[in-house]
């Protein structure tokens, strides 16, 4: 069991490493631009471009570059802590700006998954049990509708039909209602809307995939021997059905936190929520490099850990992977 | 006498699929008396399974289409309800199956497992149940059973598996035992040991049990009576001793002649049976064997046969349109070495002659 | 996960579907397994419904201005203040403009018709361009084994672990400047987008064929071709390659949708395709602020992609059943 976190943390830190290279040549050596000019954002004077150039060692070869860049990310070789970057145009280090709007990031992302989980795996259950039917057709009908829509095109129609300002039937706070909201629950009711539009796709997603895997599960040979020995039908379908064909899905809610903590760019987009998502889009909008390479760097870094932490919960769940 | 065990009375499973309706279990009779054996031997597809999954009554879905009467201990299982079903299975009947590593549930311990099949029957706690599944482990040969108890399948070895199988199906002292291949899965040597902890287990509790292979060796010490299934239907059934000495249908020598044995000459070619086993869904016409029987005769392709005593002795039933004088002779010469064309050009010839 | 399907249900679902898929089983009658895939295929109504309307709608995008002269509506870049009503705000569907207008008077018909030529052909050569490199990279990987096969593996592992749509953003920035990427070789717009869907793409193929073809490789009719001297490259084309195509059929017709919803996500954020081009994503970026009164702008290029994405899913679905009816999943 130690020897296979051990192992897994070796890969874990050869991984962060090569994903801060990649961010490195994706953002440094892949533009044909100039590098200064493409970090000062809008209309930069040159004396701006000169600063940039001096500040960033940009005139320095690009392998010393990365090393200053790795230099700065680690807390203990640069000189003030993570240093994920600087934007000129905010005028703000990058990471301390990502880690204020987290928070919000955090609160929409656990909104949605607890949302997800608890209409999708019910769902997912329900229709391998009863394959065939027409209930199941129907589940998973809706399912494909919901994974084959645009997440923002579903949030732009929920606002229309139920935004409180604007929409058909007025019940629910619209876009740009969780920054004026105030309170747990004034930031609750705001996200209702945005935790359902962010929840639907994956609600669907794992409901058709726990209902693949569930109807795989309850072909082995050990659900027939639960059957054999005279379990309730109940007992057969959840603790030895569910049982099994859930570690999969323990995987994917991981990998799928992880993604989401990066920022929900388009959901947080279509809402107006101050996360780091809508923080990576208008950095998008600026053309406010900096930013976009903290936020790509910090939203690879946490699917790395989420990652990891699902491996090592695998173990617990699975007993056969520990040896 | 007293009333048998088990009575399987033209028991038919038939299943409704895409590609047809697939014949699985064709009109099957058979007896089980309390504390003795039963062996059903087959090819794959058969159907020997499917009788007894049926049995149990875990063959229920949509599309299956069962007939007949199944009767245990004087009740009249197929149209007993899921819920009392359930009640019976792993307490009065239980069954266990062919590969104990996919057969048993990967994340839960072994202890935990046979304590669960206790718990569904007995109002005991879930110490008192783990106790008797240590006890189950002891019984069934297991080293450090209480360690064991705590360990998962993978852990265990294929033999020690297939004995805690055993283990979790004797645990409420079934009446009947049903093996369906238990041993196909397991190392030759491995094999004699779980049969002979089987035959041991049964005398000791006086179970009796159902023993489902596509071996007939490995039915010949244990069985008091066999039942030889072919496409659906029961070919011939006689005790054990008829079954290897005189056995009287064409099927039943090829597979006594498939065996590969010791004291056979050197240089002797085995003699499979040729051809494969029927389609469920399309059977051959007449005797559903005639296309691999090297004793054909036209009538055999038109003609159904029924399962008939021989010479009026019922506890020897073969289904088979030759006359049982013929079938004699021919196995007298099949015994002394002949090839089976051989043999059938001698009886051919004697007809004629005669 | 946040532009739709197919990636985290492929890797953990379909792997053993796909061997079934290669063990070639065949039921009862000895026809060919593609005569097999067909029939099956052809039972499924929905998806044999989903299929025809991506036929029609490849044709409507290949016509698209044929059909846009033939129903008289304007040219997808005009913009006209005709439409605009006396505040100059859009008007919505009329006869002239069957689908309504934009901000700026353009005609939604058009651009809805221009964006599905947008759409499909970067799905489409996206996705080709991924699965040959995936199978290409899959296949040299789980032939020839060794530190190749390592390598490549790693690749794929560190590749994957980016996440997809930050990985597409972070690339379309970077490439977003006039001057491009790679020296001037990759420009914004189309190209870039295209790159992004191969980056993102080919190691979930890579990665499936793969395994593939470690399991194949080991299987008695390759032993038997080296035996008699079949050299490598004649293996994998006459022997590995044969097998892999049912496969790579499916995983394909599972890619396009998800890079359809990919190249839409890009465009809505506006790294994707460049102004004036149309592209359903853009139009819904665009349509965000008016949708609340001009409903139709954010509407039509909405179930545009809507209508494509499920289409292709139900298509994928279809064919998966019919590949392998056993596994149950779709069904």
């Amino acid at each position: 069991m130690a020897a296979y976190i051990a192992r897994r943390l070796l890969w874990v830190v050869f991984l962060l490493f090569m994903i801060t290279l990649i961010t490195f040549v994706i953002f440094t050596v892949l533009p044909s631009g100039d590098p200064a000019v493409l970090r000062a954002g809008r209309q930069p004077s040159p004396q701006l471009i000169a600063a940039i150039r001096e500040q960033l060692g940009l005139d320095k070869s690009k392998p010393v570059q990365f090393i200053n860049y790795i230099g700065n990310i680690l807390p203990f070789l640069g000189h003030n802590g993570f240093d994920f970057g600087f934007s000129y145009q905010n005028q703000q280090d990058v990471l301390p700006a990502i880690l204020d709007r987290l928070p919000t990031t955090i609160f929409l992302t656990l909104g949605a998954v607890i949302l997800w989980l608890c209409i999708g795996l019910p769902i997912g259950i329900l229709s391998a049990v009863r394959t065939g039917t027409w209930y199941d057709r129907l589940a998973m009908g809706i399912a494909l509708v919901f994974i084959s829509a645009p997440v923002y095109f579903l949030g732009l129609v929920a606002l229309y039909l139920f935004a409180n300002d604007i929409g058909v039937f007025p019940i629910l706070p619209g876009n740009s209602a969780y920054e004026q909201a105030s309170g747990f629950f004034g930031k609750a009711e705001a996200l209702i809307l945005p935790w359902f539009v962010l929840a639907a796709a994956f609600a669907a997603v794992y409901a058709r995939f726990l209902r693949g895997n569930l109807i795989d599960t309850l072909q082995e040979d050990f659900i027939r021997t639960a059957r054999a020995k005279g379990l309730s039908e109940r007992k057969v379908i959840f603790r030895h059905g569910v049982r099994a064909a859930i570690t999969p899905i323990v995987t994917l809610l991981g990998l799928d936190i992880g993604i989401l903590l990066g920022g929900a760019i388009l959901t947080e987009t279509v809402f107006n929520i101050p996360g780091i998502g809508r923080y990576a889009y208008n950095a998008i909008t600026q053309s406010d490099l900096p930013v976009i390479q903290g936020t790509v760097l910090f939203g690879a870094f946490f699917i790395v850990m989420m990652s990891l932490l699902v491996d090592i919960l695998y173990a617990f769940i699975d007993p056969r992977v520990r040896y | 006498m007293a009333e048998p065990l088990l009575e399987v009375e033209n028991l038919v499973v038939h299943f409704e699929t895409d590609d047809g309706l697939v014949k699985a279990v064709d009109g099957i009779s058979y007896t089980v008396e309390r504390g003795q054996t039963l062996g059903i031997v087959g090819e794959s597809g058969s159907g020997k399974s499917v009788s007894s999954l049926t049995v149990l009554g875990l063959t229920r879905s949509r599309n299956a289409r069962i007939s007949g009467t199944v009767r245990f201990d004087g009740r009249d299982l197929l149209n007993t309800s899921e819920d009392d079903m359930r009640g019976i299975r792993g307490d009065d009947i239980a069954m266990i199956f062919q590969d104990p590593l996919s057969s048993l549930h990967p994340f839960y311990k072994v202890g935990t497992q046979i304590s669960e099949a206790v718990l569904a029957h007995r109002d005991v706690s879930k110490a008192q149940a783990w106790d008797r599944a240590v006890e189950m482990l002891t019984l069934v040969g297991i080293p450090e059973p209480r360690k064991r108890a705590d360990a998962y399948p993978h852990e265990f070895s294929g033999g020690m598996r297939q004995r805690a199988m055993i283990a979790m199906a004797l645990a409420n002292d079934p009446k009947l035992l049903i093996a369906d291949e238990p041993t196909t899965a397991l190392d030759v040597t491995v094999q004699a040991q779980i049969l002979e902890l089987i035959e041991r287990l049964q005398s000791e509790f006086d179970t009796a049990v159902v023993v489902i292979t596509h071996d007939l060796g490995v039915v010949a010490e244990m069985a008091d009576e066999i039942a030889v299934m072919y496409a659906g239907r029961i070919v011939e059934k006689a005790d054990a001793m008829t079954t290897f000495v005189g056995p009287e249908h064409p099927y039943t020598w090829g597979l006594l002649s498939s065996i590969p044995r010791l004291d056979s000459p050197r240089g002797e070619e085995l003699v499979p049976i040729a051809g494969r086993p029927p389609s469920l869904i399309s059977l051959p016409g007449g005797c559903s064997f005639h296309p691999r029987c090297p004793y054909v005769r036209e009538a055999h392709k038109r003609v159904e046969p029924a399962l008939e005593p021989v010479n009026g002795d019922r506890s020897h039933q073969v289904a088979c349109l030759l006359d049982s004088s013929v079938r004699k002779k021919l196995w007298g010469e099949l015994q002394q070495g002949a090839k089976p064309q051989a043999a059938r050009n001698d009886v051919l010839e004697e007809e004629a002659g005669v | 996960m946040s532009t739709g399907t197919g990636a985290s249900d492929l890797l953990h679902a379909e792997d053993t579907a796909v061997d079934e898929i290669v063990a070639g089983k065949a039921p009862v009658a000895a026809r060919s397994p593609l005569q097999l895939f067909w029939r099956r295929f052809r039972k499924d109504k929905v998806a044999l419904v989903a299929g025809c309307f991506i036929l029609f709608e490849i044709t409507v995008a290949i016509l698209a201005e044929p059909i846009r002269k033939l129903l008289g509506a304007p040219p997808p870049n005009l913009q006209s203040t005709k439409a605009l009503d006396e505040f100059g705000l859009p008007l919505g569907p009329s006869a002239d403009h069957i689908m309504g207008v934009d901000q700026i008077g353009r005609d939604v018909f058009s651009r809805v018709l221009n964006g599905a030529q947008v759409s499909l052909k970067v799905a489409f050569i996206g996705t080709g361009l991924s699965v040959v490199i995936g199978v290409s990279m899959g296949m040299i990987a789980g032939y020839y084994r060794g530190w190749v096969d390592t390598a490549i593996a790693r690749c794929i592992d560190i590749l994957l672990a980016f996440p997809v749509l930050l990985l597409g953003l972070g690339l379309a920035s970077a490439c977003s400047d006039k001057d491009g990427c790679l020296g001037g070789v990759l420009q914004p717009g189309l190209p870039v987008v295209i790159a992004i869907i191969v980056i993102a793409n080919w190691p979930y193929v890579a990665r499936i064929i793969r395994g593939q073809v470690l399991s194949l490789r080991e299987k008695e009719f390759v032993e038997a071709s080296t035996s008699l001297g079949a050299s490598n490259m004649r293996i994998i084309f006459r022997e590995i390659l044969p097998n892999l195509v049912a496969p790579i059929i499916v995983y394909t017709t599972l890619f396009i949708p998800a890079n359809i919803l990919l190249e839409a996500a890009l465009s809505f954020l506006g790294v994707g395709v460049q102004p004036p081009q149309a592209s359903w994503g853009k139009m819904l970026a665009d349509a965000t602020s008016i949708f609340d009164s001009a409903w139709w702008y954010m509407f039509f290029p909405g179930m545009a992609l809507l209508l494509t994405v499920l289409a292709f899913n139900l298509v994928g679905d279809g064919m998966q059943d019919a590949l392998n009816p056993k596994s149950g999943q779709n069904r």
